[in-house]
């Protein structure tokens, strides 16, 4: 046997986009590389992190804010990860309750707008609370360090809302929010699918708008290694993202995904129904109760072009937010730190043998002019100016 | 001992959250044991972060099934409030007692600032109790499973005795031969019968 094959055990949580993971183990990509890949599922994601860095998981499917948070020791024990890839872009939204989004409506939202007309119409709803001595709203995100949470408040944020003044962000883990909502814990939600569309099918949520429209093929999660892991077993390391990339590309396509939401379904996996699997795989989503199907562009790409490709420039905007919401200080040493997480190295060598083109830089500008990536509010993010972005965002 | 005054130590505010009556009880009656007598148990999860904030414990025990762990980890993040509670694991050298905590399957927070040797009693003893209730839990399943197996013997027995109209010794010395002669658990074989006669019912 040599030092690619072998067994990794991987923790997931379960979420859609596991799909990459579940589909290495399942439709032999991972065989076909000499990977015994066995997943494991978790509860939570604090579970997920402890369990690689003691070494229960060789790999995890991880929050991308989270292999950076976890390098940098924030909050916990400082272990430097590596980031070979990234597990798809998008399959996030932000849903809110149907009477918030009875108010939203009075004030201007419309089902399917923009990031700008829905932000507008919160806004007006969160002035008018305060005006009337209401307590403000109550948003929950599933981690402190996520896309979700980064997402939300990007959006919040950029429509004039402070989302440590005006609004409650509280934490909740995503088989909790739809009941959380129902009860009227809290007034909307950002998550990844299946719970957004759940929270649709049983009739207590609208989906207001899909992260994707607020950053453009925007990130999620990564395959998240330990850093010494990779450097003990370099080669097992490079199997396993050709595995999840070669998955990736069959979850991509679309005449597979009857089959891949069958297989998310099993109660092993996602255990959601598969017709509401369907829904964030196929991008076509009701938005509201009884609502017929949406088409929500690039709502979540497994594969697509460079969709698994880890683009420093991400992990650089992550710690941006880290920055802007106080969640650490800056320093040039974080930066650096943080720049080493994500291994677009690993991924090229790893993808050599496959012939595949990846990117030659290891950043891009988010949202450079006339790019299909980038932000609603149309601020470019440029990691060689990362200092000036900062500026302007505190 | 009632009469003892608390040291600093056994003044510690321990909250335990856990959904799971039996374990929680186990590690609180530990702890009491122990001489810390300010144990609270949380098993109400709505709005947890506010009753945690209310209760204001030092030390946060949670069972690593629960997903709500994730919301204690929202408050490293709540700088406000000056009694921070921050994971229990924040330097390289402690990496023994997360892997102690997390085999056993529980997750330790602690009040930022206190001091390493005043919480590395209550962990182990987490830790030691967590691992006894596991070790119950199993005895516990192999006791069920031992009961479902006597259960499904005396149907398999009952089954026999009327239709073959033999005695109860007989119908058990049968269902052992059979075992015997094909390589099976008794308790298969009984199976057998009892799948057998529902079908030719």
């Amino acid at each position: 046997m040599n030092s690619a094959s072998g067994v990794v055990v991987a923790g997931f949580i379960p979420l859609l986009d596991c799909a990459p993971l579940v589909a290495a183990a399942e439709k032999g990509f991972a065989l076909d590389e000499g990977i015994d890949l066995t997943l494991v599922r978790e509860t939570s994601w604090a579970n997920i992190r402890d369990r690689l860095v003691v070494g229960h998981f060789d790999a995890a499917h991880m929050l991308g804010p989270m292999a950076v948070a976890s390098t940098l020791g924030i909050g916990h024990l400082q272990v430097a990860m590596a980031a070979p890839m990234s597990l798809g872009l998008g399959g996030n939204a932000i849903t809110v309750s149907l009477p918030l989004w009875e108010t939203m409506q009075a004030a201007g939202a419309q089902e399917g707008a923009s990031p700008q007309v829905q932000g507008r119409a919160l806004r007006q709803v969160v002035n008018e609370r305060e005006r009337t001595g209401k307590p403000p709203l109550t948003f929950a995100m599933v981690y402190p360090f996520s896309c979700h949470n980064y997402e939300l408040r990007y959006w919040l944020a950029a429509c004039g809302i402070d989302p440590d003044r005006d609004v409650r962000l509280i934490v909740l883990p995503p088989p909790l929010l739809v009941d959380a909502l129902r009860e009227g814990q809290v007034d909307g939600f950002c998550v990844g699918e299946p719970w957004n569309s759940l929270a649709v099918a049983v009739g207590v949520g609208c989906i207001l708008v899909a992260t994707t429209a607020i950053w453009r093929l925007s990130p999620e999660k990564v395959l998240g290694l330990r850093r010494e892991w990779t450097h003990r077993f370099p080669e097992r390391t490079a199997a396993l993202v050709r595995a999840i990339f070669r998955a990736g590309q069959w979850c991509q396509r679309a005449e597979n995904h009857e089959e891949l939401a069958r297989l998310l379904s099993e109660q092993r996996y996602v255990g959601a129904p598969a017709h509401i699997l369907l829904r964030g795989l196929s991008g076509k989503l009701p938005l509201a109760p009884g609502g017929e199907p949406r088409a929500v562009p690039d709502f979540y790409l497994p594969s697509r072009q460079t969709a698994t490709f880890p683009w420093a420039s991400h992990a650089l905007w992550f710690y941006s937010q880290m920055v802007r919401w106080k969640q650490i200080e800056h320093s040039a040493a974080s930066l650096a730190a943080v720049r080493e997480t994500y291994r677009p190295d690993l991924y090229r060598s790893a993808l050599a043998p496959l012939n595949i083109t990846a990117p030659s830089l290891d950043m891009k500008v988010e949202g450079a002019p006339g790019a299909p990536d980038g932000f609603f509010d149309d601020r470019a993010f440029d990691p060689d100016q990362f200092e000036s972005y900062l500026q302007q965002a505190l | 001992m009632p009469d003892e005054k608390p040291t600093a130590e056994t003044a510690l505010h321990i909250l335990i959250v856990d959904q799971n009556v039996m374990r929680a009880s186990i590690l609180e009656e530990g702890l009491r044991e122990a001489g810390y007598s300010r144990v609270t148990i949380l098993r109400e999860m709505k709005n947890l972060m506010r009753r945690i904030v209310d209760l204001d414990p030092d030390v946060i025990f949670i069972d690593l099934e629960n997903p709500n762990r994730d919301v204690l980890e929202q408050m490293f993040q709540v700088s406000r409030s000056v009694h921070r509670p921050i994971a229990m694991f924040v330097d390289r050298s402690e990496t023994d007692m997360i892997e102690a905590a997390v085999d056993a399957g529980v997750g330790a927070y602690v009040v930022d600032g206190l001091r390493k040797e005043r919480v590395k009693a209550v962990l182990d003893m987490a830790v030691s109790r967590f691992n006894a209730f596991s070790k119950l839990r199993e005895e516990l399943d192999r006791a069920r499973a031992a009961l479902d197996e006597r259960k499904l013997v005396d149907r398999a027995k009952g089954i026999l005795m009327s239709s073959k109209g033999m005695s109860e010794e007989a119908a058990y010395a049968l269902l052992r031969k059979a075992a015997m002669n094909e390589n099976r658990r008794i308790s298969e074989v009984a199976q057998s019968v009892v799948t057998a006669a529902r079908l030719l019912k």
